[in-house]
This record gives C-alpha cells, sequence and structure tokens, in this order.
C-alpha cells in the first residue's frame, strides 16, 4: 500500500478521534468504482431528481448551467448502480472506462 | 482523618468509588459483584453521592453506557464478573481504543459451565487482551487503595486509559476486613477533580469511533499498544504518591521472603496471602522458599518481573484458570515466554489450582514445593497439573 496520505501512529488524534468536521469530504469513494461508471442520456431524462435523492455518495449535484439536469462527480460516485436501477427512464446506463480516466471529465453530460 | 472501619470490601469498594466522586455509575447486577453495585446505587440514592446511577438491562449496556459517560467528559465506574464481565467483551476493547478512563471492579469469578458463581481467574484471563490496565488486589484494603489509583491513572493526561481492579470473588467481595478508610479531604488531595483530555463538547466538537480504514488502524493500534506500555511509569508514580500520603506502598511486582530463596511461587490475587502464611510455614521447616506476586498485570512489568526472581533457581507458576489447548495457564505461559525472552533458563513447574472456587490451602502449597523438589531433582519440568482432581 502506497504511504500517501498516511498519518504516523503519534500524530493521531486521541482515540483516533476525527477533530475536524466534514472529514467525509475529503474520501475518495469513487476509487471503488471499478472499470464502469454512470452516464446520462440528457434526451431521455425527464428531471426527476430521483438519481440525485438515491445516490448514497451524493455524487450528483444541480447542473448550475441546465436547469433539472444533474452533474455526475468521478470522485464521489462509487459505481454501486443504484441510479441506473431507479432512473424511471433509464436514461443512466453504464459505460466502460479506463483506470487512468477514471477521474476525467464526465462524459454523457 | 482517616478512621479505622470494620466494612465488608465490597462495601469498601462503593465507598471508594464515593470518594473518588464517581459522576456516573452503570452497571448491572451479578454475584459476587451485586453488593458493590447495590451499595452506590443506595449511596446514590440516599443522596451521599451525586453521581447519575444507570440500572442497564445488560452488562454490555453497562459499558456501553460507560463509554458515552466517559466520552461526555464524566467519571465514570461499572463493575462485573465472570458471565456479565463476558457480556461486555467487545465493549471493553472500544473503551480502551478510544482512550476512555473508565474504572472497572472486576469481582472474579468463574466461567460457565458448569454454572459457578465461586472464585478463579477465569474471567479476566479471557479478557488479558482488552488493553486496559489492570491490577489485582490481595486483601480488601488493597481494594480501596487501588480503587482510588486506578481513578488517578486512568485518567492522568498521559495514560487516558481504562482500568480494571480485580478482587476476588467472595474471598475478597464477601468478608468483612479492618482497613484504614481515608476522609474525603484527604481522597481529593490524592485525586483533584476529572479534568478529561478529550471529550464530547459542542463549544469543540470531535467524532469519537470512527471507521479506521486500512490505510489508518495498524497506526490506532500501535498508538494504543504505546499508551498502555507509557502507562508503566505513571502507575509507579501514582503509587509512590499514594505512599508519600497514605503511607501504604504498592509495587508492580510484590516480593515475599524472596532473598537467598531457592523456590519462589508466583501468585496473584487473594491466594498471595495464604501463600504467604505457607511460606513462613515452609521456611520454618528449612524449606528455602519464598513468593512473587504479580499486583500490575498489564502492563505486565518485565524488568520488576525478571528482577523480582533474579536469584531464584525454580519457579512455581500458580494459575486460576485455564488455557485449553495449549500446555499451561495463561500465567505460566507467559512468564515462560517472558523467561525464554530474556535468555533466562530455569526450572519451571505450573499448577491451576482453585477453579470453580475449590479452597486452595497451606497444605496444597507444601504438596507444589514437595513435587517441585522431586522434579527439579529428577530434571523433569511440571509443564502444567491441575491440582486435586479427584481421579
Ligand atoms: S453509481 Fe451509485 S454512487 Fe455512482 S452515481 Fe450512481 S448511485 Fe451514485
Ligand atoms: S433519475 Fe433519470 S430521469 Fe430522473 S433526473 Fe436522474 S437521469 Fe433524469
Amino acid at each position: 500500500m502506497a504511504d500517501e496520505g498516511m498519518t504516523p501512529w503519534k500524530d493521531l488524534a486521541l482515540g483516533c478521534a476525527m477533530t475536524e468536521p466534514g472529514s467525509s469530504k475529503s474520501f475518495n469513494t469513487g476509487d471503488w468504482r471499478s472499470r464502469h461508471r454512470p452516464v446520462t442520456d440528457r434526451e431521455t431524462c425527464i428531471k426527476c431528481g430521483l438519481c440525485w435523492i438515491m445516490c448514497p455518495d451524493m455524487a450528483y449535484t444541480a447542473d448550475p448551467d441546465a436547469e433539472g439536469y444533474y452533474l455526475w462527480d468521478s470522485y464521489y460516485c462509487k459505481g454501486c448502480g443504484i441510479c441506473i436501477e431507479e432512473c424511471p427512464k433509464d436514461a443512466i446506463s453504464w459505460q466502460e472506462e479506463k483506470e487512468e480516466d477514471k477521474y476525467g471529465p464526465a462524459c454523457g453530460t | 482523618m482517616a478512621r479505622r472501619v470494620g466494612l465488608e470490601v465490597s462495601l469498601a469498594c462503593a465507598e471508594a468509588v464515593k470518594l473518588c466522586n464517581a459522576d456516573v455509575i452503570a452497571a448491572y447486577p451479578i454475584t459476587p459483584q451485586t453488593h458493590i453495585v447495590e451499595h452506590l446505587s443506595e449511596l446514590v440514592a440516599d443522596g451521599h453521592l451525586d453521581a447519575e446511577f444507570v440500572p442497564v438491562e445488560s452488562e454490555h449496556s453497562a459499558m456501553s453506557a460507560c463509554v458515552g459517560s466517559a466520552a461526555a467528559g464524566a467519571r465514570t465506574f461499572t463493575s462485573s464478573s465472570a458471565q456479565g464481565l463476558a457480556l461486555m467483551h467487545e465493549m471493553l476493547f472500544i473503551a480502551s481504543g478510544l482512550r476512555l478512563p473508565i474504572v472497572m471492579a472486576v469481582a472474579n469469578r468463574s466461567l460457565s459451565a458448569p454454572i459457578s458463581i465461586w472464585n478463579d481467574h477465569s474471567d479476566i484471563m479471557a479478557e488479558r487482551d482488552i488493553g486496559w490496565v489492570q491490577t489485582f488486589a490481595e486483601t480488601g484494603q488493597e481494594v480501596l487503595d487501588l480503587m482510588l489509583h486506578a481513578f488517578k491513572v486512568a485518567e492522568d493526561p498521559r495514560v487516558c486509559l481504562p482500568v480494571a481492579v480485580n478482587l476476588d470473588g467472595f474471598i475478597l467481595t464477601h468478608v468483612i476486613e479492618p482497613m484504614e478508610m481515608p476522609d474525603q479531604a484527604e481522597a481529593d488531595a490524592y485525586l483533584p477533580p476529572f479534568v478529561p483530555s478529550q471529550s464530547l463538547d459542542p463549544a469543540a466538537p470531535v467524532s469519537m469511533g470512527m471507521v479506521g480504514m486500512p490505510e489508518v488502524y495498524t497506526e490506532a493500534k500501535k498508538a494504543a499498544l504505546v499508551a498502555l506500555e507509557d502507562s508503566y511509569p505513571v502507575i509507579k508514580e501514582h503509587w509512590e504518591g499514594f505512599a508519600e500520603q497514605f503511607g501504604r506502598s504498592y509495587k508492580p511486582i510484590e516480593t515475599y521472603r524472596t532473598e537467598d530463596a531457592d523456590t519462589l511461587f508466583v501468585t496473584m490475587g487473594s491466594l498471595g496471602e495464604t501463600c504467604m502464611t505457607a511460606v513462613d510455614e515452609m521456611r520454618q521447616d528449612g524449606k528455602s522458599v519464598g513468593q512473587v506476586r504479580i499486583r500490575l498485570w498489564r502492563p505486565f512489568p518485565d524488568e520488576d518481573f525478571m528482577a523480582a526472581i533474579a536469584g531464584a533457581k525454580n519457579l512455581i507458576f500458580i494459575d486460576r484458570a485455564l488455557s485449553p489447548g495449549v500446555a499451561a495457564g495463561p500465567v505460566a505461559t507467559e512468564m515462560r515466554a517472558l523467561l525464554y525472552t530474556k535468555g533466562k533458563n530455569m526450572f519451571t513447574a505450573n499448577f491451576v489450582c482453585g477453579l470453580g472456587g475449590r479452597d486452595v490451602t497451606r497444605t496444597d502449597f507444601a504438596g507444589m514445593l514437595a513435587k517441585v523438589e522431586a522434579a527439579a531433582a529428577a530434571g523433569n519440568e511440571i509443564t502444567c497439573e491441575m491440582v486435586g482432581v479427584k481421579e
């Protein structure tokens, strides 16, 4: 395991407590995704927001430039497929991704 | 001024917790611990102790409530025995992992089956690796004194760990003993109010009990391990402070007539008293025996132990619990490993006795010595022998 980002044991807070709020923001759940990412077809999307509601890792956020649509975040999407399962219009589908493109620009949005 | 009182040891233990001004007591009654928490609940109900008594529905809940209350910055006490301690098992690791200074009196009792309410050390030996400081008392006075010491050590900012004080069920808990009871001012002088090193405080929020991913778990465990090892000088320091203030001194390893003794008994807990008398008798018979008592079990004081046994030829390890499937009882197994790592090659014998409340008498110790003399002369180790098994 690369020790990048690891904390020396002497620097841990007492009892390994978390002393900074909002630490989950820095947690890269996108690292769990394996070879596939969910991609939304905006032609089919009816802006119901179910993907945004159901995503357990809050990988969807409102698109400030296109009202009603959602942006997908490669850093947080863990690839569970819940959004694909829940979308009432089957507007989201798996697309293969290469490991080196994992955090590349979200396609299809 | 300290008073000389005659008191049941369980009640003295509860009175010591009162002297320590515990804020929260969460406990579930179990024989032979019952009188300790019963008396504490009386002290709280009658207004003698300004504390929250949480009458939980199980020992698992008791330790869970203690974890919460210590995390909130309250001076926290609990007590248990045997199956009750076993039911706390998973929470015991959490208490030490979160570095919470909970104090627990363990009224040592055998684990079922068969059901036994009587004394041995199988309950605490099953909890050896919980990461708590663990001490053993031999008398009622020691129970009282070790309770004050336990809070002092647990809450020391250099330690921040839970402490278990072990007292033998019935043999200590239910015996009335004369003892010196410090007054409140003396107790306060030794144990100032609890200032938590870290607590759940909305003004300075922290999260405790977070998930430890593989990137951090090892480091977190290392930190807790070192904390337990580093508690050793603090434990000693607070015993020295105790001796200065109260005139009663305690050591990690206690010795009795070890000078020039060829053979040493190694005991823990109240059996030490019987063994001491047996040593006196054997000395009168011209036997070259002495005794070493393990007071501090965790962190184990390697150097003190090695110094205590330095002059001996033979060691007799007394175990009050079994470690099924390995060659010897838990104490002997560990001590033999220690001797090996220190390059000390000597004759050792292991006797498991006093299980489930079976009496261990002075005659039993004499019998053990006779066997050891014969075996040592023949060059045979006594790997492990259960004493007094009816064939
Ligand atoms: S695959 Fe799972 S984690 Fe990724 S966006 Fe969809 S619901 Fe969220
Ligand atoms: S669930 Fe499907 S239809 Fe609804 S907003 Fe998301 S992509 Fe569009």
